[in-house]
């Protein structure tokens, strides 16, 4: 069953044309955060802490989604875990691995929060984020 | 002559592979959301030391995931919780049959080998072709294949990794499936009878024939 068709060659030339453009507009512009980079200021702010930026790009390395995401119970929505440090020290969410025995300890307050202060929660670089209002415009995520 | 014409398109392909792929992961100092003088932003790893060693993609993190987990240059855990069973499936299911894009192909396996069944079913999808309603409107809202892709998994920009099948050929399958299991379904009470000539105690086995219908 033949699902794709052969590439014409200026077709193929077009593409690459269309790569350079669109790359060169990737680094002209100013400077982003990894894709799917998720910052988690729920709390953060008003506890006088950076807010947090989760790397999914890190973790998926490591582990897969299901791990977090199955066995941990994380909700597929940025800042709607309700995650708090007394969950965290108890083993919740990230205190499941953040324990000292599977990756560092929660001693290392500033690993995670890390963020600019007043960075709003959010997934970095995600469509809708792009699509949507801005937060700090207005709209609420 | 013919060597300057070499070098030239040497060069010339060179230039562009490297406007394409020139380290685009932005370090953490310059990437607008870390605090570029918090203590941590000279130990935390830079995205370009991680992934600029795994499959290249032209989207997302510009990794390709699914060719770096099965190529095995990652190991990613499947669980924490030993009791839950890492389980695959791999069917894929063909979607927007009559639509002006081509249609969607949606390959269970690629999203098992992530993912857990329990993640989209059945709070995101019903497991029924067709019962779902999806809609791009919704999914560019964040809903559906939203939930992911767009957030996480490659971006929505990348309209024909989905939409990947030709509308006819992806209208022979789904008829070739559809005729299989009414075929199944008509012949469902003799196999059970025939069910009971199995060897006791012998694993009830899933079908075989999951692998979308081409043979």
């Amino acid at each position: 069953m033949r699902l794709r068709h052969p590439r014409a060659p200026w077709r193929s030339a077009l593409a690459l044309v269309a790569a350079v453009w669109i790359g060169s507009i990737g680094t002209s512009g100013e400077a982003r955060a990894e894709y799917a980079d998720v910052v988690i200021n729920n709390y953060s702010d008003a506890a006088g802490m950076r807010p947090v930026i989760f790397p999914h790009w890190f973790h998926r390395i490591r582990f897969r989604c299901k791990v977090c995401h199955a066995d941990l119970g994380f909700q597929f929505k940025a800042g709607g875990n309700e995650i708090n440090m007394v969950k965290i020290i108890d083993g919740q969410f990230c205190g499941a691995c953040h324990n000292g025995d599977i990756a560092w300890s929660v001693e290392n307050c500033n690993l995670c929060h890390s963020g600019k202060p007043g960075t709003p929660t959010q997934v970095h670089e995600s469509t809708i984020q792009k699509l949507a209002i801005q937060p700090q415009a207005g709209g609420q995520q | 002559m013919s060597l300057r014409r070499i070098l030239t398109t040497l060069a010339v392909s060179l230039l562009s592979s490297a406007t394409a792929w020139s380290g685009e992961w932005a370090k953490l100092s310059e990437d607008g959301v870390h605090d570029p003088r918090g203590p941590a932003i000279g130990l935390l790893q830079q995205p370009g030391d991680a992934l600029s060693n795994l499959p290249g993609d032209g989207a997302g993190n510009q990794v390709h995931w699914i060719k770096a987990l099965r190529s095995g240059v990652i190991r990613p855990r499947p669980n924490i919780d030993p009791a839950r069973e890492d389980r695959r499936l791999d069917k894929d299911i063909y979607l927007d049959l009559y639509g002006s894009m081509p249609s969607v192909r949606f390959p269970h396996l690629a999203h098992t080998e992530w993912l857990d069944c329990t993640n989209c079913h059945d709070q995101l999808f019903l497991p029924k072709r067709g019962a779902n309603g999806i809609s791009m409107f919704l999914i560019l809202q964040g809903q559906q294949c939203g939930v992911c892709h767009g957030a996480v998994a490659f971006p929505l920009t990348e309209c024909s990794r989905c939409h990947s099948v030709r509308n006819h050929i992806a209208q022979r399958i789904v008829a070739e499936l559809e005729a299989e299991e009414a075929r199944k379904a008509a012949g469902g009470g003799s196999k059970e009878a025939g069910s009971a000539d199995a060897p006791r105690g012998a694993p009830a086995k899933p079908p075989k024939d999951a692998r979308g219908g081409a043979r």
